[in-house]
């Protein structure tokens, strides 16, 4: 069990360790200069040159991927070019935008999802059942950046409920802020709950298929009683790992709806450096965001562990 | 189930009412303004970047440089109280402002100008526009409010170039650190910045000048030009001095509450044409290109009518301007007349690279249909600035691209040697010689009247139009300017009626 | 065959997604020779039409015609998201069998190295792949089938984990075929209708994939029309002119929506076992 956790956490930090060279790599034979892009057409070579050299962009490749990778192992991720503030700081900034818009999905999501998921399991082959797989297979087929769209014509130009876009930043009171996180969120929790849902009714259709829940209603309980007693619990596993998988996605993976709705997430910072040519930037971000997911996945690996025992022995 | 249904029930209720429960709005006091700007800036420091951004958040309002330019384009006083001009064109002595303080209450004086400007031009400088100061021989401090600068060589245009963003005064304690906390001498100081949402200035209480009416400016920064008109139509944001979408235009107008301003801007958006590189080298490929664009049509389908066709690279609100567009009119049979005996009977293929802003993407779909029509086949290639600038402006790889020129009275780049049009023309280069050592207006404006036609006759680059400033703000604002002469947003004369 | 085709048309996924997609299909080859307007011809007097009887779908910005901009679009989506399904398939499969027929520390570095593909949000590096090399409808293929590669190669291997201790495989073993013959001969044929059912799922995650990267700029590029990119030039002018924000995203909604459903038909159809347990 220890040799097998210790094997799992080596593993992950080999992974973390070849995504840095791939993402060093990757932004190392990106053409642009981020000299050239911060001092625009009209600088003189020597000036670029200059601040080149105060960016440290003129040492060698290897010296400075060490220094970022020791710099990050000790929390330091590095200096942006562009806003010549610490990477730290612009994360932290940023996080205060991307933490609360995926949680205010995933709210959104599970709050839908589940109900209806479990609904449409208890009801298994009524009309309900089959009105909501149908809705959520085209769920599924909606991109959201485009339910996005919808959202803003409807919501915020037509009825003009909510802003269409922006931040207004935490400090207008947090009614405003929420406010202008409420599309957003929508837009990105639709999808999702469509997904969820159908895992959700699967799962729990899964293990009511299982023998012990045959035994228990054998035994004479309920079928509500057998649903919520036995069934709900372990088909929650499944659920689970895809809210997991889901949340990590929601944290790194809004870029186009940030764009959307002119958010300044996380994603859209990325976005941004990338076509400043802000490298450190990129490079630590993304870093961050793909430690984000192997530490998910790790947690999602082990507890299933924990929840499956027999997985022990394997793997 | 039941648990279930109130579950869902809930869940149906908490969506729907939520929009109405924070439907509440905060209203602007009247000494607050809030600007809404397209681009955030990299940094505040405006002696150390060429962004626009940055000049159009401090410029005006938080730093100050010797002259100012003022809303149609004339040099002011600003720090520098006055000046004399020797009679060679070569020693400028300026007299200072007494009394002046920066926001860190440190006095201002003449070693700051000393230092501001050898800074600008020293080796190693990170000036965006370090040619402004290439002419300065020495600066020497005189006394504590006198400042002499000596030029290599006359300059027509010295006075305008300390007006600039990137020539305004710092002082030596806090210029490393005007990146993130900027300290000047205008009437705002820097309050906060939230990255990537917005910049706050606050009034300075001891300043030199007028004060200013304004308690409080808020710079927010809305990219999406969706985002930017629901801002505006919310009252989230006060002003736009450049509204990033022409095609909201329409609907703005047609609201009382709005004043919109459609001005002019020192974007000439051109055609930027490889003038050594074959076939464009031929004076004919490009007179005929001249004639396949149809100037109108790109302003009505790129710009929603937004924007002036011109046919030479120069303002058409300058009073030294000569109307070209007609030197070309769209004439497909004349273009195809001139492409032939240029010796493409069947056109050509060629690249056009286009870096991101709208003009540029949407304009070359157009110019790319145009071009269609006589046989030159453009393949698009978008470009971010990152790669723009290398590929084409330093590496000049390139056939065509779209661009804007908005650097004010900038026709002297067709004089550059080495310049991205690789354009040479001895007549050219010897009316901006002239022009340069000239000072008086009469003849500064028949030099630049005789220049606008040599690049004309040449068909150096492709000439669309004059990129239009869509301003629009609260009917109830004053003082904010209707063109822009400068990249600034001044609001040291701006104030709500009311 | 008779009896897959009898099965297949009793399956009500199957025939509503295979109509869909055959539409979408014979749209796209059609868009070939033949569209309604010439879609790279601007006529800006004509720009911002609603939907009428010459331009059923209405004009764009530009004046160009929808109706036929949807049909050389529906190329696009198409050909990109298929030719990302062919790499997923083409080297995920290989990778998957090869690593579940050597087992040990080769099997453990391929499946680790998919990890680390997996590590990264498919968006983000389609970003970066694409400011590597440039945007590009090229690029976002690369982008999207290095995404598709890893599933395929789980999927693969796991199948074909499950088939090695069967009998018909032990057979074959003790017949003295090495193991490429066998997986040639005896693991592929047998996991092809899983790939079958997963490849038509990444054509549709594709096609939205796809259409998120032409959104943000990064995928078809002009003159040639693509459903993203006609999403993202309609955002700013939604007030005026929905049509040309609704129609584009209709088009995917029902392209992918058919894939999804031809998708789940497939697996009905392909393992009756699956239809028995799950309705």
């Amino acid at each position: 069990m220890i040799m097998f956790l210790i094997r799992k956490i080596l593993w992950a930090a080999a992974t973390l360790a070849v995504a840095s060279i791939l993402v060093f790599a990757a932004l190392e034979i990106v053409p642009g200069d981020p000299a050239e892009v911060m001092l625009g057409i009209n600088a003189t070579d020597e000036a670029i040159a200059a601040l080149r050299e105060d960016l440290g962009l003129n040492k060698p490749v290897l010296e400075r991927y060490l220094s970022w990778v020791t710099g990050m192992l000790q929390g330091d991720f590095g200096k942006s070019y562009t806003y010549s503030v610490s990477v730290n700081e612009l994360v932290a900034d940023r996080i205060t935008i991307s933490l609360p818009l995926a949680l205010i999905s995933m709210l959104i999501s599970t709050a839908i999802a589940i109900p209806v998921g479990l609904y449409a399991a208890a009801r298994r082959g009524s009309w309900a059942d089959t009105g909501i797989m149908a809705l959520s297979q085209v769920g599924i087929a909606i991109p959201n950046f485009w339910f996005a769209l919808l959202l803003v014509y409807f919501l915020a130009i037509w009825l003009q409920l909510v802003p269409a876009g922006g931040f207004p930043g935490w400090d207008v009171g947090i009614l405003i802020a929420l406010k202008s996180l409420l599309l957003p969120a929508l837009a990105l929790a639709l999808p999702q709950a469509a997904i969820l849902s159908r895992i959700t009714r699967s799962a729990l259709l899964e293990t009511l298929g299982e023998d012990y829940i045959r035994t228990a209603r054998a035994k004479g309980l309920s079928r509500r009683a057998t649903i919520w007693n036995h069934g709900l619990r372990n088909a929650m596993i499944p659920v689970l790992t895809i809210m997991g998988l889901q949340f990590a996605y929601l944290l790194a993976g809004t870029i186009i709806i940030e764009n959307v709705f002119y958010l300044p997430g996380l994603g859209r910072l990325v976005f941004q450096a990338i076509s400043l040519r802000d490298l450190i930037v990129v490079e630590s971000v993304v870093m961050m965001l793909v430690a984000t997911i192997i530490v998910i996945n790790l947690i999602v690996d082990l507890a299933y562990l924990w929840v499956d025992p027999r997985l022990r022995h394997r793997g | 189930m039941r648990t279930l249904k109130k579950l869902l029930a809930a869940a149906v209720i908490t969506t729907a009412i939520a929009p109405l429960v924070l439907a509440g709005q905060a209203i602007a006091a009247k000494t607050s303004l809030v600007m809404g700007m397209a681009l955030e800036p990299p940094h505040l420091d405006p002696t150390a970047g060429a962004p626009a951004a940055i000049d159009e958040v401090v410029y005006a309002n938080v730093f100050e440089g010797l002259t100012r330019i003022g809303s149609k384009g004339e040099v002011l006083p600003a720090l520098a109280e006055s000046w004399d001009i020797s009679e060679d064109g070569k020693t400028y002595t300026f007299k200072l402002r007494v009394g002046v303080k920066y926001h860190d209450g440190s006095d201002f004086n003449a070693e700051d100008v000393k230092f501001s400007l050898d800074r600008a031009r020293a080796e190693g400088s990170t000036n965006a526009q370090k040619a402004l100061f290439a002419g300065i021989e020495s600066v020497t401090v005189k006394d504590a409010n006198t400042v002499v600068v000596q030029l290599k060589s006359p300059a027509g245009n010295f006075l305008f170039n300390m007006g600039w963003g990137d020539a305004v005064i710092v002082a030596a304690e806090t210029a490393d650190g005007n990146k993130a906390n900027p300290v000047g001498t205008g009437p705002f100081k820097f309050g906060s910045w939230v990255k990537g949402a917005s910049v706050n200035l606050v009034k300075n209480a001891d300043y030199w000048g007028t004060p200013v009416a304004l308690d409080t400016a808020t710079f927010r920064f809305i990219s999406d030009p969706a985002a930017s008109l629901s801002a505006m139509l919310a009252g989230d944001v006060d002003a736009f001095a450049n509204f990033p979408s022409p095609e909201s235009m329409p609907q703005l107008q047609a609201d009382p509450r709005f004043k919109v301003v459609i001005g002019s801007t020192e974007g000439e958006t051109i055609l930027s044409t490889n003038n050594t590189k074959p076939p464009f080298n031929d004076v004919r490929v490009r007179r005929a290109i001249a004639h396949a664009i149809d100037r109108q049509a790109i302003v009505d389908g790129a710009m929603f009518g937004q924007g002036t066709p011109i046919g030479t690279h120069f303002a058409p609100h300058h009073p030294a301007y000569v109307n070209l567009v007609d030197r070309y009119p769209m004439d497909l049979d004349a273009a195809k007349k001139l492409l032939a005996e240029a010796g493409f009977p069947n056109g050509f293929e060629a690249t056009l690279k286009l870096p991101p802003p709208t003009y540029a993407r949407r304009g070359g779909e157009i110019v790319a249909s145009q071009l269609r029509k006589i046989g030159i086949d453009l393949e698009i290639i978008p470009v971010e600035w990152g790669v723009w600038v290398p590929e084409v402006f330093k590496a000049k790889d390139y056939d065509l691209t779209i661009v804007s020129h908005t650097e004010p009275m900038d026709i002297g780049i067709y004089s550059r040697k080495d310049y991205y049009f690789n354009y040479s023309n001895d007549t050219f280069n010897d009316i901006i010689a002239k022009l340069n050592v000239t000072t008086g207006e009469a003849e500064r404006y028949a030099l630049m009247s005789e220049a606008q036609k040599v690049i004309s006759e040449d068909a150096v680059n492709g000439f669309m139009f004059q990129l239009a400033k869509s301003g629009v703000w609260n009917a109830k604002i004053n003082g904010l300017w209707e063109n822009s002469p400068v990249q600034a947003n001044d609001l040291t004369g701006v104030s709500w009626s009311d | 065959m008779f009896r897959f085709l009898l099965t297949a048309l009793r399956n009500g996924s199957f025939v509503t997604g295979f109509l869909i997609t055959s539409i979408v299909i014979a749209m796209a080859v059609t868009s070939f020779f033949w569209t309604p307007f010439d879609v790279t011809d601007l006529d800006i007097a004509a720009k911002l039409k609603p939907p009428n009887e010459v331009n059923w779908f209405g004009t764009d910005h530009f004046g160009r015609d929808i109706f036929s901009m949807i049909m050389v679009g529906a190329r696009n989506s198409i050909a990109v998201a298929l030719v990302a399904v062919v790499i997923g398939v083409g080297i995920g499969v290989p990778i998957g069998c090869w690593a579940a027929a050597k087992g040990g520390l080769l099997d453990e570095s391929l499946m680790r190295g998919n990890d680390v593909i997996f590590a990264f949000p498919a968006l983000l590096s389609a970003v970066m792949i694409t400011a590597v090399f440039g945007p590009g409808a090229i690029n976002a293929i690369i982008a999207i089938g290095i995404f598709n590669i890893p599933v395929f190669a789980r999927l693969a291997r796991g199948a074909s984990l499950s088939l090695w201790p069967r009998d018909f495989i032990m057979a074959a073993r003790a017949a003295g075929k090495n193991k490429t013959r066998i997986t040639i001969e005896h693991i592929v044929p047998n996991i092809a209708n899983v790939v079958i059912v997963q490849a038509t799922i990444a054509f549709a995650l594709g096609i939205i994939l796809e259409a998120g990267l032409a959104y943000v700029g990064l995928g078809t590029q002009p003159p040639l029309p693509s459903w993203g990119k006609m999403l993202s030039e309609a955002q700013t002018m939604m007030s005026f002119a929905p049509h040309m924000a609704i129609i584009p995203g209709l088009a995917i909604v029902i392209t992918v929506l058919g894939l999804n459903l031809l998708g789940d038909g497939l697996r009905d159809v392909l393992d009756p076992r699956l239809t028995r347990k799950h309705d």
